[in-house]
């Protein structure tokens, strides 16, 4: 479990970044907190020519908000964000899955860019994203694009970005008005990625479900508003149509049980709180 | 025999719970772990190159790019072991060398097969890289049952079948009483194969010193019954082989046992380096390859009277040992052979053992050793005795329980159950766990339809082994060939300096259990010292301390043997001292006390002499002494307890020296939505004998507990019925952590040993011995009655809880059936739209420079014949990027329609073999690719992967296909105009179960 050899270079602004990765391209890797890059680094499953430390760009450190969106910089920390969110909860859907979100020492260095440019399936963060409709920040030498989350998420492990880009920011949408947001998460212990997490958010117009652990991606459907038959046929649907896989800590079948019982209860609960407010 | 209440009594320090002595260091990073110690100058540092086959036949070995390389000093291979060594003896005697790397044929995957040296780690796994082994892939075979059938593809060909052992045993009259039984009540389950994973791994320092005399420090834990299996490996003489162990060990239980192969590997490499090596083991060579628990498979029955008295059990027992029987195995079996009747009073038994090999790691010392595999057995059996005959699981224990006034008791089988009150320890768990509150939970949680269950479990703890033991598993005339072997000898020295402090030292390697606290507080008690003035070493060095067979850090040998040696041999030397001291207080030897630092006689305590003054005199003034008096301020004592004889003529065999009791309850409640176990309660009720500091006993019983939670609910190596691996990391092999562990309600009883100087008993296994059959126990209560008991298996995963409680499933008919593929083989299939003709795409897979295009990171592709090439490519998916060498083959089965695409990949992450067919049929202007695959994969990218390989060999596929199309069409592979074109219409990146998604 040691890496291969690789250069190493700390870069110091946002122009610096992108310029390297237009010169190395897939020879390149962001080092931002490290949590999966190191570990793929040791156990040889990746190999890089040049590690490009973006951690120390003071640019790429901010958490701003500005109209309707909070703007998480990619060298901000997952333990970062949490701080925010959990003092004003301007991101409740985000405050709700961070309990479940690795280990405090794992967030102290993880960041929250890095967790969407990884791209797990079963990871909180591109969950919440996805399921809150966010925005990915773009940026390379040869120009800036923003894609909306449901466009950057395209399949196991893998996004839009492409080689010579760099996750300049994410965005999120703020707490909208009169809505109601969920998190449930099933994992084996505390910290892990999830088998099942599921985000959920119910407004008077609108009843959306993400789902994490069981596609290729994290997954969002809006589901019937009015809850009952119609919401159970709807899961029924959505847990087949996920293509649920069997893996050594849950089989197919339990990812289906999941969607449609645990989903059922979030949705049905969200929607009597939405109905009290 | 000694009478524990006069020998020990009064004792100010033993049964304090006095604070460790380790900690300090320990916390503030001052340990002295193996790989914490210095190396000499010039030590170089060794990789393993190990099999990614789960069975293949080794063709040839090519390391001659691996020494090109910077750094290499050499690589060990089998052809140098052949010449330096031998294979590893082993109880069982049959025609199947298992040798320290493989030689000709791999058995398991992280099998060592060669070991590269260099100046550094990092170089020695860039070399790894560069070493070609060419393998003949054979049949793998995981499943017990299958390898134990006829036809199982054959492990180890010379013994002709995969069950290498094959015994049988009756004691008392077995098959009467179960004719004439009442009810007969049978249970078929099988234990998993789990581990206790010790946070610091396996390290090695090894060197070949000019004299031909190996030297080794590493963490072993013995029993160093395994240093004669070491020596004979490396054909030096005992003494030839030097080992050391270092003072702090970073947690074995039991684990620690199987570096044995490695340290003697190591001895190899250091001789061909011509430098010391030095070898830090990593996780995922510690998950894949260190050593697991012995998988079981057993079926016992129990014959029963109408009122729930067990009057014999029969049992069947398959264990899955891995690739090869490795020592001391087969002694899962035959550790708990002599107490097969548990805590019950049970005349008759039958035994039938069977020993079989399997396509996994080799099986070991895993703490509870043997314990948890026979009592999820019998304990599960105990309850179904209780649910059919509608008994309430107590009265089943209180009426098949040995009685208190019984012991000594021997078992059936030969165990000589030295002490306890069995009936006052379940009763002691009824009051501290107050079973009657949470049975009045259950009864309140059922009312309202949830799942809430109460489960028991009662196991005898057997501690310090006897070494005859495992000649059980050979027949009386063998035995009497083989010579005879029994015992547990144990020694330890206590010495006095020329200031008259007080050293003890022992050959017990401790991995955490507080050995020097506790020794400091028996040599304290019995000098009249504090303990801060005992200095304990236990580091161990084979050239110059006394040691013997049965020593080291296993069977939970501490608190009974080594302790107790250690009074023996201070109480010897404090005797010396008493006889030396009583002239110059004019009394008799038998008078003098020993108290405060002082010495005094009994009678006249006023007159004192300093306890280092006089400890001292017989160093500087040996002529002064008494007459008949010795200046020896040093005392080796060896102990063996008298009761540990090798087995009988029946096969009788007391396999332990004295044996704690358990009894445990606990109260789960199952969610069911997520088929999660909450534990809300769990009790366990100990007798361990004298406890010598209660707070170490409780740690020791909190780690069992813990290892038992997780053996319950979530630990097992998992692997593919293709036999690769995939719990290569800690993500995949699950632990529970601090969240996971609730509280347990501790008790204890405390009956003494008659058999241990200190009256001691071990105490550290109970509970991975009863813990995971407790929660299986309180599960199968909380479903009911309505769920099959066999179906209770280990670990109960949420998935498996839901699999039993949830309603059947009614797959969508619009949905396509699922893919054909079988268990051993990862499937998938699906199809993509192209914009390329058929005849287009067909014509591009049959022109090397356009599938040199579509292959993803294609280096180079030539084809070596008609229908065949060979290929570099890179492949990608998220961090993950690996090279792999392919070779394949494109073969027409119908031509412009059906395509089968065949072949091999070989790259550091592993080997991959596919097999598919494409079929095209035009379509929308362009065609319809469907494919259908079934590929196998083992190595790394398995045991580190196994979560995402079949959604990402989907993708890769996919992409594949993609390029394919667009190579077809005349448009450039990779990424362009048109590419962002396809995309913007949503075409190479399909939505799951739309077309273009595998399923």
């Amino acid at each position: 479990m040691k890496p291969a050899p690789f250069d190493y270079i700390r870069a110091d602004s946002t122009e610096e970044v992108v310029q390297l990765l237009s010169e190395y391209g897939e020879d390149a890797r962001i080092l931002a907190g490290g949590q999966s890059l190191m570990a793929a680094l040791n156990m040889r499953l990746t190999q890089a020519r040049v590690l490009i430390d973006i951690s120390r760009i003071e640019a790429l450190s901010g958490i701003s908000v500005s109209g309707n969106t909070l703007t998480v910089g990619a060298a901000v920390t997952q333990a970062a964000l949490e701080k925010v969110v959990r003092d004003d909860n301007c991101v409740p859907l985000l405050a709700l899955a961070f309990p479940h979100l690795g280990h405090f020492q794992t967030r102290n260095r993880g960041t929250v860019c890095g967790s969407i440019a990884y791209a797990d399936a079963s990871a909180e963060l591109p969950l919440c994203l996805a399921t809150l409709g966010g925005i990915v920040r773009l940026r390379s030498r040869r120009r800036r694009r923003t894609l909306a989350a449901r466009e950057f998420f395209r399949g196991v492990l893998t996004t839009a970005r492409e080689a010579d880009e760099l996750i300049e920011s994410v965005q999120f949408p703020l707490a909208a008005a009169r809505t109601r947001y969920g998190f449930e998460e099933v994992s084996m212990r505390h910290g892990d990625f999830a088998l099942v997490a599921l985000a959920g958010m119910v407004s008077h117009s609108e009843t959306r479900l993400g789902v994490g652990g069981v596609a290729d991606r994290p997954w969002v459907e809006a589901l019937p508003c009015n809850g009952g038959a119609g919401l159970e046929d709807a899961l029924e649907r959505l847990a087949w149509q996920l293509g649920a896989r069997d893996d050594q800590h849950a089989s197919a079948r339990y990812r289906r049980h999941l969607v449609r019982h645990m989903g059922k209860a979030l949705i049905t609960r969200l929607v009597i709180e939405n109905a009290g407010q | 025999m000694n009478d524990p209440t006069t020998a020990i009594r009064p004792q100010r320090w033993i049964g304090q719970a006095l604070e460790r002595r380790e900690d300090a260091a320990l916390l503030t990073g001052a340990g002295r772990y193996a790989d914490d110690l210095g190396t000499r100058p010039g030590t170089l540092h060794a990789a393993f190159v190990r099999s990614p086959h789960p069975h293949a036949r080794i063709k040839s070995i090519d390391v001659s790019r691996a020494l090109m390389l910077a750094g290499v000093r050499t690589v060990l291979v089998g052809a140098d072991v052949r010449e330096w060594a031998r294979p590893f003896v082993v109880g069982v005697k049959q025609p199947m060398d298992h040798w320290c790397i493989a030689l000709d044929k791999v058995r398991y995957v992280g099998e060592p097969v060669a070991v590269v040296v260099a100046q550094d780690r990092y170089v020695a796994e860039d070399a790894l890289d560069l070493i070609d082994v060419e393998y003949e892939p054979l049949e793998a075979v995981v499943d017990l049952e299958a390898a134990a059938a006829p036809d199982a593809p054959l492990l180890h060909e010379a013994v002709g079948s995969n069950v290498v052992s094959d015994r049988k045993f009756v004691y008392g009259e077995p098959d009467a009483a179960l004719e004439s039984a009442a009810h007969r009540v049978r249970i078929k389950i099988r234990y998993p194969r789990n581990s206790c994973t010790p946070i610091e791994t396996y390290v090695v320092v090894a060197a070949f010193e000019g004299d031909g005399e190996y030297d080794v420090l590493s963490n072993f834990m013995g029993p160093f019954s395994l240093h004669a299996v070491m020596a004979l490996a490396l054909r030096v003489p005992a003494a030839k082989l030097r080992l050391r162990t270092p003072r702090d060990g970073g947690g074995s239980f039991g684990v620690k046992q199987g570096v044995f192969p490695y340290i003697v590997a190591l001895c190899l490499a250091a001789r061909k380096a011509g430098a010391p090596v030095k070898w830090v083991e990593d996780r995922l060579e510690h998950l894949a390859a260190a050593t697991s628990s012995t998988g079981r498979m057993s079926e016992v029955e129990a014959a029963v009277d109408g009122d729930g008295r067990i009057a014999a059990l029969a049992y069947d027992q398959f264990d899955d040992c891995g690739a090869y029987l490795r020592a001391p195995e087969p002694a899962t079996f035959y550790r708990m052979h002599g107490c097969l009747t548990g805590a019950y009073r049970v005349r008759n038994l039958k035994v039938r053992n069977r020993v079989v090999l399997t396509n996994k790691t080799p099986a070991g010392l895993v703490r509870g050793f043997g314990g948890p595999q026979v009592y999820f057995a019998l304990e599960r059996l105990v309850q179904r005795i209780a649910s059919e005959l509608q008994l309430d699981p107590l009265e089943v224990y209180r009426r098949n329980f040995v009685d208190a006034p019984d012991f000594p008791y021997r078992a059936a089988a030969g165990a000589l159950l030295d002490s306890g009150d069995y009936h006052a320890t379940l009763e002691l768990a009824c009051r501290a766990g107050d079973l009657a509150t949470l049975r009045k939970k259950r009864d309140a949680a059922r009312a309202e339809g949830r799942l809430y269950g109460i489960g028991y479990a009662a196991i005898v703890e057997p501690s310090i082994s006897n070494m005859g033991y495992i000649t059980t598993v050979m027949t009386r005339e063998a035995r009497e060939k083989a010579g005879p072997k029994n015992g547990a000898i144990t020694s330890a020295t206590v010495s006095i300096d020329l200031l008259g402090s007080v050293t003890v030292n022992v050959a017990s390697v401790p991995h955490g259990q507080g050995h020097i606290t506790v020794l400091s507080q028996v040599a304290a008690d019995v000098f009249g010292l504090e303990p801060d003035d005992i200095t304990v070493d236990v580091e161990l060095d084979t050239r110059k301390d006394a040691w013997s067979v049965a020593e080291g850090n296993y069977s939970s040998r501490f608190a009974g043997a080594v302790a107790g040696t250690v009074h023996l041999a201070a109480r010897r030397l404090r005797d010396r001292l008493a006889a030396i001291a009583a002239p110059q207080l004019a009394c008799e030897a038998g008078e003098v006390a020993f108290s405060g630092g002082k010495v005094f006689c009994r009678a006249a305590p006023a007159k004192s002499l300093s306890f280092a003054r006089l400890a001292s005199g017989p160093h500087w003034a040996p002529g002064l002494l008494p007459e008949g008096s010795t200046p020896a301020m040093r005392e080796t004592a060896v102990w063996t307890p008298e009761q540990l004889g090798p087995p009988d003529e029946s096969d009788r065999i007391n396999t332990s020296c004295s044996y704690g009791f358990v009894f445990d309850i606990c109260a789960v409640e199952i969610d069911r939505t997520t088929g999660k176990v909450r534990i809300d309660r769990y009790v366990t009720a100990h007798d361990a004998g004298t406890l010598l500091n209660p707070a170490l006993a409780e740690g020791q019983i909190r780690g069992g507990f813990a290892q038992g939670v997780g053996a319950a609910l979530m630990e097992e190596f998992a692997y593919r019925a293709d036999g690769s691996f995939a719990s290569g990391t800690l993500a995949d092999y699950l632990v529970p952590t601090a969240v996971e562990i609730p509280e347990p309600v501790i008790a204890h009883g405390e009956t003494p040993s008659p058999f241990t100087p200190l009256g001691a008993k071990g105490i550290g296994e109970g509970n991975n011995m009863s813990t995971p059959v407790c929660i299986a126990n309180s599960i199968a209560d909380a479903l009911g009655p309505g769920v099959d008991p066999e179906a209770v298996v280990l670990p109960m995963t949420p998935s498996r809880i839901i699999a039993l409680i949830a309603p059947p499933e009614i797959r969508p008919r619009n949905l396509p059936p699922e893919p054909a593929g079988n268990a051993k083989r990862f499937a998938t299939s699906g199809s993509v739209a192209l914009a390329a003709a058929p005849e287009a795409v067909y014509r591009a897979l049959h022109d090397p420079r356009k599938l040199a295009a579509i292959m993803p990171g294609c280096r180079r592709l030539e084809a070596v014949s008609d229908h065949s090439y060979v290929a570099d490519i890179s492949l990608s998916v998220g961090l993950v990027k690996a090279g792999f060498l392919i070779e394949m083959s494109i073969v027409d089965e119908e031509p412009m329609r059906r395509i089968r695409l065949s072949g091999t990949g070989r790259g550091a992450l592993g080997e991959a073999k596919g097999d598919g067919r494409i079929t095209l049929a035009a379509a929308n202007g362009g065609s319809r690719l469907d494919y259908d695959y079934a590929f196998s994969l083992s190595g790394k990218i398995v045991s580190v992967g196994a979560r995402m390989i079949e959604s990402a060999s989907g993708m890769v596929l996919r992409q594949l296909f993609a390029r394919l199309g667009r190579v077809a069409s005349g448009k450039p592979a990779g990424d362009g105009l048109w590419r962002r074109l396809l995309r913007f219409l949503g075409r190479d990146a399909p939505r799951p179960n739309e077309p273009g998604a595998e399923q």
